[in-house]
């Protein structure tokens, strides 16, 4: 979706949800707070002029430098980003929305950063947001059944992190 | 009494007390299409519950493509969707394209499309022929395998693979076609077109397969885009979509030129660009029996699409281009790109940060949002109308565990 007419319509709904842009971006971007994410998602869906029907994909980007050498040259903060791809298939167009979580909530290891789900608004969702806290872990509040989807229950950490270590062995298998 | 018959035999089946089972299905059944696990809550023949395991597959593809240039990955898309491993190159390699904002050459374009529907019509043809077997017919599958043998013995003498081929690259593809492969390329499709019509009699009109796929897991059209499904399971329920004609312009232009008419029923028919078999009465729009035309209409769809292609491209002069080189570097920013894939709209998101290696790459399985919505369809179904239901969506497991 393109153009700054739709922006305005989303910041004229939701004051103060949209917090940064990049509609020149190859795939123009609206970042919203991950506080509004779900009205703007229901808006989005149910009332906006485009009717974003389809949930394409959400994924999960870490944003972490391991190397402490290319990590004093980066100029972001290390952060999480959430990207879903909407599609409208009354319109055809497309929408990318970005969320920024930081990686651990409370910057306490091992707690995990959350968002609201919106499995409710897209059922295909529900799977989708089991693939992100499976392998990024991310917490989706309000989901039905949030559990690991691709890896085994008991599995340990979240491969798509940048900091994960790979096990050395798994049920007396050797991963290494 | 006069209401019970036995044409519904779900009526006779409530009437009988009956307890609870838990049946698993999988991961390692013939007719689960790969290592998926059904677990069904049954009462009697019938299933109340389904709750699909997957993950028997994962290798995590997105964590090695963060270790990979963006070419190297291209091995790991073959294994996703490894009987359309063709389209799944293209996929990846357009999207690094639009992030670098490449374009290839007039002669690479029409190859692409030309290798694209081809391999298509293969991984359609093992649908068919596995969706014939999930039913209890063997010979459809024999029939399916020989034709897409000839198409594989076409692709290895392209690339020299006969199923990871990645052959198609990023800013091009990674030779052209050997001299010759035009001719054999076309008495193939002389000899397949009138095949398809055995096809039809076969399974599409066969009184047996209508009985087993017609009105069996009914789809809705809001269902299926609330689910996130694509392809020939968004088509299959009379949604107008197809991403080659609908897309984004770096995929649309490929086939920029090209005629075809989206494979879908509007208004009561279907297109009316070939012979095609009536719709038996008893198939309700969104049935099993649907989707499985579809599939069946992309073939013919596809091999015209062929043939445009085979013009096109002998009438191209120049190369096909360059490959872009392995430490080539990828610029900072996003891109997402969807293409139609045989099995539906696969998708791949790649961030660059000036590297030559990808920080993210994703993909997002059309298999994978297409099986999500089988509880649903199983609702209420019989034991039997499982295998129908989960063939008739023709998922691959490659894809869906990525």
């Amino acid at each position: 979706m393109r153009g700054p007419a739709f922006l305005e319509k989303i910041e004229a709904a939701f004051p103060g949800a949209v917090a940064g842009t990049h509609l020149e971006a190859i795939d123009p971007w609206v970042e919203v707070t991950a506080e509004k994410l779900l009205p703007v998602c229901r808006w989005l869906k149910e009332s906006s002029d485009s009717r974003f029907d389809s949930l394409e994909c959400i994924t999960a980007v870490d944003w972490l430098e391991p190397d402490p050498k290319k990590a004093a040259k980066v100029t972001w903060q290390p952060h999480t980003e959430i990207v879903y791809h909407l599609w409208s298939t009354v319109s055809r167009v497309s929408l990318v929305l970005k969320v920024k979580l930081p990686r651990w909530k409370d910057d306490l290891p091992g707690s995990l950063p959350a968002v609201a789900s919106v499995a409710g608004v897209w059922r295909t969702a529900d799977w989708h947001e089991r693939e992100v806290y499976d392998l990024s872990g991310i917490e989706f509040t309000g989901h039905p059944d949030l559990r690991r989807i691709l890896c085994p229950e008991d599995w340990e950490g979240f491969p798509l992190r940048k900091d994960y270590q790979m096990p050395l062995e798994y049920h007396g298998i050797r991963a290494k | 009494m006069a209401s019970l018959t036995n044409d519904d035999p779900r009526i006779i089946e409530f009437d009988v007390r009956t307890d609870e089972m838990l049946v698993n299905m999988g991961p390692q059944h013939p007719s689960t299409h790969g290592v998926l696990r059904l677990v069904l809550r049954t009462d009697g023949e019938v299933v109340s519950e389904l709750e699909p395991h997957i993950g028997y597959l994962h290798r995590c593809a997105e964590k090695i493509g963060e270790n990979l240039t963006a070419r190297q990955w291209i091995p790991y898309t073959d294994r996703m969707d490894y009987l359309a491993a063709m389209n799944m190159n293209l996929g990846w390699a357009l999207v690094v394209e639009k992030l670098m904002r490449h374009e290839v050459s007039e002669k690479a374009r029409h190859l692409r499309v030309l290798i694209a529907e081809l391999g298509r019509i293969s991984s359609h043809l093992v649908g068919m022929g596995a969706y014939g077997l999930d039913l209890g017919t063997f010979s459809p599958f024999l029939y399916a395998f020989r034709e897409r043998e000839k198409i594989l013995d076409l692709f290895e003498e392209t690339c020299g693979a006969r199923l990871t081929y990645s052959y198609i690259t990023v800013g091009g593809l990674t030779a052209d076609l050997p001299p010759g492969w035009l001719e054999k390329c076309e008495a193939f499709l002389d000899q397949f077109e009138p095949v398809i019509q055995e096809y039809h009699t076969l399974l599409t009109t066969n009184a047996i397969f209508v009985k087993r796929t017609a009105a069996i897991g009914v789809l809705s059209p809001e269902m299926a885009i609330d689910y996130g499904c694509s392809g020939p399971v968004l088509r299959g329920s009379g949604v107008d979509q197809d991403l080659r004609r609908d897309g984004e312009s770096i995929y649309t232009s490929m086939y920029d030129g090209y005629a075809f008419e989206v494979a879908v029923q509007k208004d009561g028919r279907y297109p009316r660009d070939h012979i095609y078999p009536a719709v038996p009465t008893e198939a309700v729009l969104g049935d099993c029996w649907h989707r499985f035309f579809v599939r069946m209409l992309e073939v013919v769809q596809s091999m015209d699409l062929v043939r445009q292609a085979i013009d096109r491209y002998s009438a191209c002069k120049g190369s096909i281009g360059e490959p872009l080189k392995l430490m080539e570097k990828i610029p900072v920013g996003d891109a997402y790109l969807e293409t139609e894939c045989p099995k539906g709209q696969m998708g791949f998101y790649l961030v660059g940060d000036g590297s030559p290696i990808p920080w993210r790459v994703r993909a997002r399985s059309s298999s994978f949002s297409n099986l999500s919505v089988v509880h649903e369809l199983c609702r209420g179904c019989l034991i039997a109308d499982v295998p129908a239901i989960v063939g008739s969506l023709d998922i691959v497991m490659g894809e869906i565990d990525r």
